[in-house]
Order: structure tokens, then sequence, then C-alpha cells
């Protein structure tokens, strides 16, 4: 590996450093601040450590990590959501009665798996990066261990994560015994030819690939684990599902679904239609019947993987920066969203039923306008960073005349919206004069991230012409 | 600029009102009173000195503001003004001092948050008045509807939050379906010309295939027609305008309803004209339908709020008519019935929500009589009833009126369906009057009749029905260069795409 190849790679390098570093440190001293402070740093430094590997971009790192632009863009934004999770996961776990630091370690590994996948560019990296996220989120979502949801949330995603992950290998065998190869260019190179490979062993390999990925994004009829994992996790791993996990394999779709050109591909597109209307529909359907905080914002991300999809099937010349941009006002949004449950959250139970959000505007009206401003960006409502990703998506379809499935994402983002407002309608509902003291203790580092957050969101709702341009820069087509 | 302040003074003012409403509740009031008055006479301002207004030998707008927004897409903060959009605007600022003082008394409960609210879907309907580019349009028309339903969901009646769902869900949901056609507008412009904008005056040369148009055109039109109501989309009205609180009415009816006839009229019919005029048969029909059905529900409310949303659904009716007949009469009638019913129908809310503060219901079976007791606050309601029956003499007369004329012109059968609903609406006027004013007071109800404050909101209602029922000519100067300029537009692309056609 040469000099320019470390480089390149010198983001993931400091995050598996910061890792390997807060283990050393714990097993001398344990301190949730060092910890804290640790992880902060190392965060900060990688993300730092992003324009110094700009400068040298497009690199190949062996023939397993292509790193330029788009990668760094994507860790850009899993480092990003790293430290808000960070931020808010340090008040929570301080209520906790539970060894607090390795929550750190697992959270950069996590990150550093959901980094490797955006950058991959082989079957093998593609794999690896996946396990090394999976298996840090099976502990985390368990790491609260005296709770019973805590647990079944942890087994849940373990079992059925490994049979996706099964899934994702028998795929790749099966491509690599039809093309011979496991490095994504020359497959496409392969793909290309005139004889064109084995379809016999491709259709098969390439329908396994997209279950496992869809599990992962949890697409419906992938998606059952989700609602139970993201009720039992704690809020800040939740949001990290969500976001990070997702980030980076909606990346690696990106990279690989065009690099392979399998937009011309009959059946993949066809596969994806119907997972892209059955998660638009399905979630928004199945949300209705929630009133569970928490499971109504899983039932959610479903939806808005759904409709990232969209822009995704529709791959005309906007697809890609609609689909990013998209999963930035996503990223922001959902943890935004499950910070303020992280916020109101104490150290007996979660803040997951729609009792505990009744009458928080008349309590604490700036946590209460967070929600709001999240919720409506869900919904996609004007001044948010949601609305302009939604216009975006509908654009990027509209400009390859995807109508139907432009429809079918307008008709359930209306019935998203009924849910949305009736959490917003129990923020604003009871008597104002109640406003009695507030238990619940303030955590200063999660309000400070929510605050960040919600600037951002309205910032790239109203102004989102900078980003813009980053993300054209970034991504070419 | 001053189109930045119309907007502008009513956002700071919002956010001023909710932080002193942390100290001061009458300090709140004030503020958003000052910020309403302060728009009003600005707006009044402009008019005067814009007036004879005459728009075809200047240039394309009275005023315009036009910043870059993110030029890369062709999106532009484009604000412009012409005759239509400064009468609108007017009458919305107008409206909105009235809703202030309608809800001084009524208001108790979270005073900040609640004239925060006025204040910004005040703002967001002036947006839509203003915006001339399709992007900042649908930015403003979605922004309304936050406000809106807070003020639903969190002040109105008994059942306040099911109105408040229905009327999000309506509104979202067309509105979405305008965004689509919106973008397929603009590709549709991007793969003829090759350039992306979303301004208004470029797209509206877009020619397109008379199939493609109509299918954009209907996702403008049912956004337009759900906000109008058309019947069959209607039935979000009658719970909405109940169950909101009296501020919330009079801007229901009052604004939110004309800012449909707004898009029809500036985008539905200059955008789309042969697809409008391929529509026009089916259009025209709903219109009446809406005109009789709108009225002869009116006849069977009992609820005095219901009654009066009702009506707004016969009202609205005309202008839909009148929009679909696009002739000079009929559009000038329709201008004056989407202010007159504005003044009209917002004071029967203003007095209808009085009212019940008084006696705590709004059903008629628990009235009657109620003229020996508040002689003034009757014979004011009376006055805005006959007005809205469309007694010669005042505002809405004049309207109803040049609209069977432009239509007898078009189809005597359309313009005889609608004199019908004109004569249906004589039954719900003097129903409402009967039951609720005449009679004995067999309650016997004592009531303290018209506070001063009241005085001052009904007074200059009654004088501006007057004024539109009598000399409607100023208003009128003032909409037909912008009128003339709509349909020069229409006609202009209507002929280029007879000449399209084989």
């Amino acid at each position: 590996m040469t000099t320019a190849g470390l480089i390149a790679i010198l983001p993931l390098l400091l995050l598996s450093g910061t890792a390997v570093g807060l283990m050393l440190i714990i097993s001398i001293h344990r301190s949730h601040r060092i910890a804290l402070g640790l992880t902060l740093l190392g965060l900060a430094a990688a993300f730092g450590s992003l324009w110094i590997s700009a400068e040298i971009v497009p690199q190949r790192v062996t023939s397993l990590l292509m790193i330029d632009q788009y990668a760094l863009f994507y860790f850009g934004m899993v480092i990003a959501a790293t430290i808000a999770v960070v931020g808010l996961a340090y008040g929570y776990l301080e209520q906790q009665a539970v060894e607090k630091e390795e929550f750190y370690i697992l959270l950069l590994t996590a990150a550093l798996g959901a980094a490797v996948l955006a950058a991959s560019s082989h079957f093998v990296s593609f794999f690896l990066g996946l396990e090394v996220l999976s298996i840090s989120l099976y502990a985390l979502n368990a790491y609260i261990y005296p709770r019973k949801t805590a647990l079944e949330a942890g087994i849940k995603y373990l079992v059925l994560a490994a049979a996706s992950a099964a899934f994702l290998l028998f795929g790749m065998a099966l491509i690599y015994a039809a093309v011979g190869t496991m490095e994504f260019g020359h497959m496409a190179e392969l793909m290309m030819e005139s004889a064109g490979p084995n379809r016999t062993l491709l259709l098969p390999g390439l329908a396994m690939i997209i279950t496992g990925i869809a599990f992962k994004l949890a697409l419906v009829p992938f998606h059952m684990w989700t609602p139970d994992v993201y009720q039992g996790a704690p809020p800040p791993v939740a949001a990290f599902i969500a976001t990070v996990s997702k980030g980076g394999m909606f990346a690696l779709l990106l990279r690989y679904f065009y690099r392979l050109e399998l937009h011309n591909y009959g059946p993949v597109v066809v596969v994806f239609t119907i997972i892209a209307i059955a998660s638009m529909l399905g979630s928004n359907l199945l949300a209705l019947l929630q009133s569970n905080v928490k499971r109504i914002l899983a039932y959610s991300s479903i939806a808005h993987m759904g409709y990232a999809l969209v822009a995704f099937i529709a791959s005309g010349e906007l697809a890609v920066q609609a689909v990013t941009f998209y999963l930035v006002a996503y990223f922001v949004t959902i943890i935004g969203a499950f910070g303020v449950v992280t916020v109101l959250s104490n150290s007996e139970e979660d803040a997951e039923s729609l009792e505990a959000y009744r009458g928080l505007f008349w309590r604490r009206p700036a946590l209460a306008g967070v929600m709001t401003a999240m919720l409506l960006s869900l919904t996609g409502i004007p001044v948010t960073a949601g609305f302009i990703g939604k216009f975006y998506v509908v654009a990027a379809g509209a400009s390859s005349s995807a109508w139907a499935l432009i429809i079918i994402l307008v008709v359930s983002s209306v019935i998203g919206a009924f849910y949305y407002l009736r959490v917003i309608f129990a923020l604003y509902a009871g008597a104002p004069e109640d406003r009695g003291a507030e238990a619940a203790p303030r955590m200063a580092l999660g309000s400070s991230v929510l605050v960040v957050l919600t600037v951002l969101l309205i910032w790239l709702g109203v102004y989102p012409a900078p980003l813009l341009h980053v993300i054209r820069a970034a991504l070419p087509g | 600029m001053i189109l930045i302040w119309f907007i502008g003074i009513l956002l700071a003012g919002g956010i001023a009102c909710w932080i002193a409403a942390r100290w001061s509740a009458p300090v709140c009031r004030w503020i958003a009173l000052g910020a309403t008055i302060a728009d009003f006479v600005l707006s009044l301002a402009l008019w005067v000195r814009s007036y004879p207004v005459n728009l075809l030998q200047q240039q394309e707008w009275l005023r315009q503001v036009n910043w870059n927004w993110f030029p890369d897409a062709g999106i532009h903060f484009h604000l412009a003004i012409d005759g239509l959009s400064l009468l609108l605007v007017v009458l919305t600022f107008f409206l909105g001092i009235v809703s202030v003082l309608a809800s001084w008394t009524e208001i108790r409960e979270g005073v900040g948050f609640f004239h925060l609210n006025l204040l910004w879907v005040l703002a967001g309907i002036t947006g839509v008045f203003l915006a001339v580019d399709l992007f900042l349009f649908y930015f403003a028309w979605e922004l309304m509807l936050i406000p809106m339903y807070f003020l639903i969901a969190i002040w109105g009646h008994e059942r306040r939050v099911y109105a408040a769902v229905k009327f999000f869900l309506f509104t979202q949901l067309s509105g979405l379906l305008m965004l689509i056609s919106i973008l397929a507008l603009y590709m549709i412009h991007h793969s003829a010309t090759g350039v992306y904008t979303f301004e208004y005056s470029e797209l509206i040369g877009t020619s397109m295939p008379l199939h493609t148009a109509i299918w954009v055109m209907l996702g403008f039109f049912i956004a337009f027609a759900v906000k109008l109501p058309m019947v069959p989309f209607h039935t979000w009205l009658p719970d909405a305008h109940t169950e909101a609180s009296t501020a919330g009415s009079v801007i229901l009816a009052g604004l939110l309803l004309k800012t449909g006839a707004y898009g029809l009229l500036r985008f539905v019919v200059p955008l789309f004209p042969a697809a409008a005029h391929w529509f026009s048969p089916i259009a025209t029909v709903l219109a009446a339908i809406g005109i009789i059905y709108g009225a002869v529900l009116a006849f069977g409310q009992t609820d005095l709020k219901r009654l009066v949303a009702y009506t707004s659904v016969s009202h609205l009716g005309f202008v839909l008519l009148a929009i679909f007949v696009w002739n000079k009469l009929a559009l000038e009638g329709a201008l004056i019935t989407i202010i007159a019913h504005g003044i009209s129908t917002g004071a029967l809310f203003v007095l209808v929500g009085g009212l019940q503060e008084r006696i705590h219901t709004r059903e008629m079976d628990r009235m009657g009589g109620l003229w020996h007791t508040i002689p003034r606050l009757s014979g004011a309601a009376m006055f805005f009833a006959m007005a809205s029956i469309g007694l010669p003499g005042l505002g809405d007369f004049v309207g109803e009126f040049l609209i069977l004329l432009g239509t007898y012109k078009v189809s005597v059968g359309l313009a005889v369906a609608a004199a019908i609903g004109v004569l249906a609406s004589t039954l719900y006027g003097l129903k409402f009057i009967q039951r609720a004013f005449h009679g004995s007071n067999v309650h016997h109800w004592e009531l303290h009749d018209l506070f001063a404050r009241e005085v001052v909101i009904i007074a200059p209602m009654i004088v501006i029905l007057l004024w539109l029922g009598l000399f409607p000519r100023p208003v009128l100067n003032t909409f037909v260069p912008a009128m003339q300029k709509l349909q020069e537009q229409a006609a202009r692309q209507y002929q280029a795409y007879e000449r399209g056609q084989p």
C-alpha cells in the first residue's frame, strides 16, 4: 500500500485508532467523561481528515476500497451522524445503571463498518464492512441489558441479521460463480460483454444480494425486525441504526447499482419497484395502528427509505443527487426525532408512549418545537430539509416520467401525514395551565445537539444551495 | 421592497407576539394589531400610489422583488404584484385586523402562540398571492397549512382535532398533486427550451400536446378546487369552518378559500388555456351543482357556523363558474364576489362568534327573539345576511349579477341554474334571520349588545360592502388591467395551440 493510499483511508484509520485507544484507556481507568472526550476528539479528527484525503482522491486502495469524492462525502455523513449520536447518548447513558464506556467503542466500530461499506468496491470489503457494522450493533441494541426489551431487540437483530448475511454471502458466491470476479469494476466489464454472464446463476445471486441489502435498509417485506428493534434499543442506538447503518448501505447500493448499470436490467428494476411500493404503502399503513412513538418512527424510517428508492429507481440525471440529498435530510430529521425521545427518557423507561408527549409544548416549548420541526420535516413541509428532499425526489421521478411511483409516493406520504399529525397534536394537547415543574433531568449536551440539528434542518430547508453544490461536486452524474 | 415588508412585518410581528406574551397577553395582542394595521396601511398606500393602474403600457408588474435562491435549479425568490394581487393583499390585511380584534377576548389560552400562528398564516397567504415563481408559490402554499392547522386544532371547538386533521390531509394531498404538476411543467419546459426555470412568466408560454396539458392542469386544478372548495371536494370545509375559532373561520372563509380562486385565475387558465377550455364544461357544471347544493345544505343546518360555512360553498361556486366562463363580465364579477364574500362571510363569522361567546351555543334552536335583547348585533347580522343572499346595493349582488350576465352569454342553462342558486340563498338567509333573531325570546336571553370593539370591526365592513355595491369602479379599475393581461396571455397560448392543430 502506498503513502497516498494510507492518506486516502486516513478517516478510517483514525476511527479504528480511536476505538483501539479508547479500549486501552478503559482498561486502565474508567471514566465516562474521558471516554466521551476521546470519542469526540477522534471523530472530529476523522472528520477533519476528510479534507486531507480529499486532496489526493480518487484513490484505489488495494482492490477492496475505492476512496473518491463520493466515498468521502458519505464518510462525512457517517462521522457527523455518529458525533450527533454520541452527543445524545452521553446524557442518556449517565442515567443508566450499566457500564458506559464500551458503548463508545462499539459506536466507533459500527461507524467504521458503515464507512467501509460506503467506500467498498469489492464483495469482500462489502461483507467485512457489513459484519463490522452488524456485530457492533448486536451489542449496542442490547446495551441496556437489565431491560428485557433491549435483550429482545438484541437477539432479534442478531438472528435476523445473521440470516440476511447468509443470504448475502450465498448471493455473492453465486455471482462469483457466474462472472468469476468479486470486484465491482471488473464485474461491470464482464457483464457488458456481448455474450454476457451465465444468467441462471446471476439472477438468483442478485436476488439474494438484494434481500441482504433490503434487510439492512429495512425495506418491506424485510422490515419485520425494525419496529421491535427500534422500540427495544436505546433511542440513540435506534437513531444510529436508522441513519448511519442505512446510509452506509445506501451508499454501497448506489455505487454497486450504477457501476453495474443494473438500471438497464429489467428484473432488478421490477424487484426494486415492488419493494419501493410495498415499503411506502405498507409502512405508512402499519404506522397508523401504532401509538408508540419509537415504533412510529421505525415505520416512518421504512417509508422514507421507500421514498429514497423512488429517486433511485428513476435513475435520471438527478437520481444520485436526489438520493444523497434525501439521505442527508433524513439523517438530520431522524436523529433529531430520536434525539427528542432520548432527551425525554429517564432511567426507568424511554419516552415512547404517546402519553409522554401530551402537552409537552406547554411544559417544554423548545423541545416540543424541535419535535414539531422534525415531524414536519418527515411530512415534507416547507422550511424544513424534508421538504427539499421530497421535492428533489419527486423531481427526479418526474425527470424520468415515473408517474406511477410518484403518485404512490404522494398518496403514502399523505397517509404518513396523518400519524405525524397525531404526534404533533399530542405535543400541543392539554390545557396550557398545568405547567408542572419538569421532573426529567435536562441533558445539556443532548439539547445542544438538538439545537444544532434544528438549525441545520431549517438551513437545509431554506437555503440548500451550498449543500447541493457539495453534493454535485462529489457525485459524478 | 415593499413586498418584502408585507411578509416580513407579519413574520417578525408573530415572533414578537410570542415573546411578548410571556410577560403580558395584552401587549401581544397590541403587537399583532399593530403589525396587521401597519401592513394594511402600507398596502393601501401602494394602492393609492399606483392608481389608476395601467399595466399594459408600463412594466410587467407594479412592484417586484427578484432574488436568486437556487439559481442552478432555476428557482428564484420572486415576488411581484399586479392589480389582482394588490386587491387580494389589501383584503388579506384587512381581514387580518378583523381576526386579531375578533379574538381579543375569545382566546385566553396560549395567547402568544395563537398570534404567532395567526400572523404566520397571514404571511403564508400573502406569499401565495405574491409569488410568481412556482417553487416559491408551492412553498408558501404548503407553509400556510401548518399555522392554520394549529389554529383549528388548538383553539377550535368540540371536534377540532377531527376537523384539523381532515383539513390538513385534504390540502396536503391536493397540494402534492400540484407539486407533481409543477415539476411536470418544469420538465416539459426544460425539454422544450433547455432551460430549467420555475418562473411564471417563462412557463406561461410552454406548449405541450393537449392530453399532456390536461393531466398537468388537473394537478393544479384539484389543488385549487379543494381549497375553493368545489363539490365534491368540499367536505373538509364545513368541519373546519365550524370547529375553528372565530379568527380561524374568518381567515378560512375570507382568505384561504380565495387562494384557490386566485390560483385558478392566475395559473390554471393562463398556463393551460386549451386544457381549461376542454375542461370548462365539466368545471362549470360542477360549479353550478356547487351553487345549488351549497345553498340547499345551508338551508338544512341548525348550527349557525355550519350554515355560514355552506353558504361559502355556494358563493365560491359562482367564482368557479365565472373563471371557467372566462369573459370580461364574469371575471369582473368573480373578483367582486371574492372580495365581497370575504367581507360578508367574515363579518357573519365574527357575529356568530360574538353570539357564541355570549350564549355558548351555535344552535339556532337555542336562540330566537334575540332582536329584543341585542338589536344592534341582530341588525348587523341581518345586514350581512342580506348581503350574502345578494340584496341589490351591496357587494355580493354586483358580483353575482355580473357573473350571471357573463354566464348567460355563454350558456343560458348554466345561468338559469346559477340563478336558482341565488333564489335558494334567500331561503337560508331568511331562515337564519327568522330563527335566530325574530320571534319571541323564548329562552329569556338577557345579553350585552355589541361592544365598542365589535362595532369597530363591523362598521367598516358595512361601509365596504356598500361601497362595493354602489361604486365598485375603483376596484374594477385596479383589477381590469391585470385581468386583461391574463386574458391576453391565455388567448395567445390558445391561438398557438390552435395553430399547432392540423
